[in-house]
């Protein structure tokens, strides 16, 4: 934790760029600062302007969404928190079956051969290249065609998965990796396999280590929950709940600001826990550690 | 494989939509992006306030979100323009939080001994810029901006799907839905259109990577 962010004012500059500026600088910066929030006024202002124009601030457009004593509202809210169950649900399943699969992959990945690998390693980097709509659209289109009939967060959660468990397969494996070599050294003089050594010493190291990265991750796979809104016809996540909203009372403006601000929340208490962990970690590391 | 023979000129022309799509997102997200870089690490409290805020909100809201915002919501405040262009402005307000974040972290990690000496040494701001800091900047940008770049291509295919038109996702929604095309054959082609851009261009990072990469 360095620089800017904690010191008031613009006495530091969080870069490199500048020297810790001098009482002219000083006094430059608080003008530059005034010059610049009059110019975010006066954009604001004619952003404001256009929107009243447009009849944005007429009260029955945003009461139903963030005035509680609406007769609309207790609906609305019920079906924002449905949606945002099912985008967690979604998102929870492919997390876990992602972490799962991954490592799965990586173990074969470091423990056979060449020979055995390369096909794998084939099929991993066309699932990690392909865009991830694209896997989405194409499990919801060829799984029935082979007879698997499933519900459609079930397409959803298996093509985002086909994406993610590749990502997280190599978070995995930077893990394992980071894990000091003196512990596989001590496993194998204990007495343990290979296998042994990488379920019993590797991964459970390994999986403290990599906790932020996959956190991470999972804000990656909130968002791409969202994809289902444009390419399936289901399920009922945060945004199509949104866009259903959207469709009966008329007001897209609001509807979709108060959509980003649930996402922003949502993904925005992860990232947090994913820096916390970092730091609670990286204190707790070994001496290699950051 | 007839779905892709017959329909190889759709596809090409496809592929070419999702490289201009992608093009112009590019252009638009490196010049907003670097802006709000420069937002980021300058002396002007609000404007580092601005920069933050905008990357935190972007980055923690889905594309998908982005799209219907300015393709549903701009209309109706009165911004008409084509569909196409309100899909590649969405491209860009997203993908340059992002450029942003890698053009930061870039200028972040030139070790501040680096500026010191190019002042101690009496060069002038835009001196030490030029041949001290950027040189160094714009090596550690080169991965991150990459990946960024690699990013951007994929979600070309989010524009297509959401309705901007002709490009290879389209192509493939067309062929198996309208036209009634073997699902696999059409999954084939289309996945072979993106990794043909894709796989190179992460093989050709890597290689980028080693070669700026340089020891502290």
């Amino acid at each position: 934790m360095s620089t800017g962010e904690r010191t008031r004012g613009a006495v530091r500059p969080e870069s490199v760029l500048y020297d810790a500026p001098g009482p002219r600088a000083v006094r430059r910066a608080r003008l530059l600062s005034l010059i610049v929030l009059a110019a975010f006024a006066v954009l604001v202002l004619l952003a404001a302007r256009r929107l009243y124009e447009q009849g944005e601030f007429d009260a029955e457009l945003w009461s139903p969404l963030f005035w509680p004593g609406d007769e609309q509202f207790t609906a609305v809210w019920r079906r924002l928190l449905l949606g945002l169950s099912t985008t967690l649900q979604a998102a929870a399943l492919t997390i876990v079956f992602s972490l799962v699969l991954g490592t799965l992959v990586t173990i074969v990945r470091l423990l056979t051969g060449r020979l055995a690998r390369t096909p794998l390693v084939i099929v991993l980097e066309v699932l990690r290249g392909a865009p991830v709509v694209i896997l989405i659209f194409f499990t919801a289109r060829l799984l029935p065609t082979v007879g698997i009939d499933l519900s459609l967060l079930w397409y959803l959660v298996i093509g985002l998965t086909a994406y993610n468990f590749v990502v997280i397969g190599e978070i995995v494996r930077a893990g394992v990796a980071a894990v000091p070599r003196g512990q596989v050294e001590a496993g194998l003089a204990v007495g343990l396999n290979r296998r042994q050594v990488m379920t019993i010493v590797q991964l459970p190291q390994a999986f403290r280590i990599m906790l932020p990265a996959l956190i991470s991750q999972l804000v990656v796979i909130v968002k791409d929950t969202s994809l289902a809104a444009i390419v399936l016809t289901g399920p009922q996540e945060l945004l199509r709940t949104g866009r259903t909203i959207e469709q009966n009372l008329n007001n897209p403006l609001q509807t979709y600001l108060l959509i980003a601000i649930l996402y922003i929340i949502l993904n925005g208490l992860l990232s947090r826990l994913a820096v916390s962990l970092e730091n609670r970690l990286g204190r707790a590391a070994s001496p290699h550690g950051p | 494989m007839d779905a892709v023979t017959d329909n190889l000129d759709l596809f090409v022309a496809g592929y070419w939509r999702s490289v201009t799509i992608c093009l112009y997102a590019l252009v638009g997200s490196l010049v907003w992006g670097t802006v709000l870089a420069m937002c980021r690490v300058s002396p002007v409290a609000p404007l580092r306030t601005f920069g933050s805020g905008y990357v935190l909100a972007v980055r923690n809201t889905p594309l998908t979100v982005m799209l219907f915002t300015t393709a549903f919501v701009l209309p109706q405040l009165g911004f008409n323009a084509p569909f196409f262009w309100l899909g590649v402005l969405g491209l860009v307000l997203y993908s340059s939080a992002f450029v942003c974040e890698a053009v930061r972290s870039g200028i972040n990690a030139v070790p501040t001994g680096q500026s010191e000496a190019a002042r101690a040494i009496g060069l002038t701001f835009g001196q030490s810029l030029r041949s001290v800091i950027l040189p160094q900047a714009l090596r550690t940008v080169v991965p991150p901006l990459g990946s960024v770049v690699i990013a951007m291509f994929k979600n070309s295919a989010v524009l297509g799907a959401f309705g901007v038109g002709g490009d290879l996702f389209s192509i493939s929604n067309r062929l198996t839905s309208a036209q009634g095309y073997a699902v696999a054959p059409v999954l084939v082609g289309v996945l072979v259109g993106y990794l043909a851009i894709t796989l190179p261009a992460g093989a050709l990072l890597g290689v980028l990577e080693r070669r700026v990469a340089i020891l502290r």
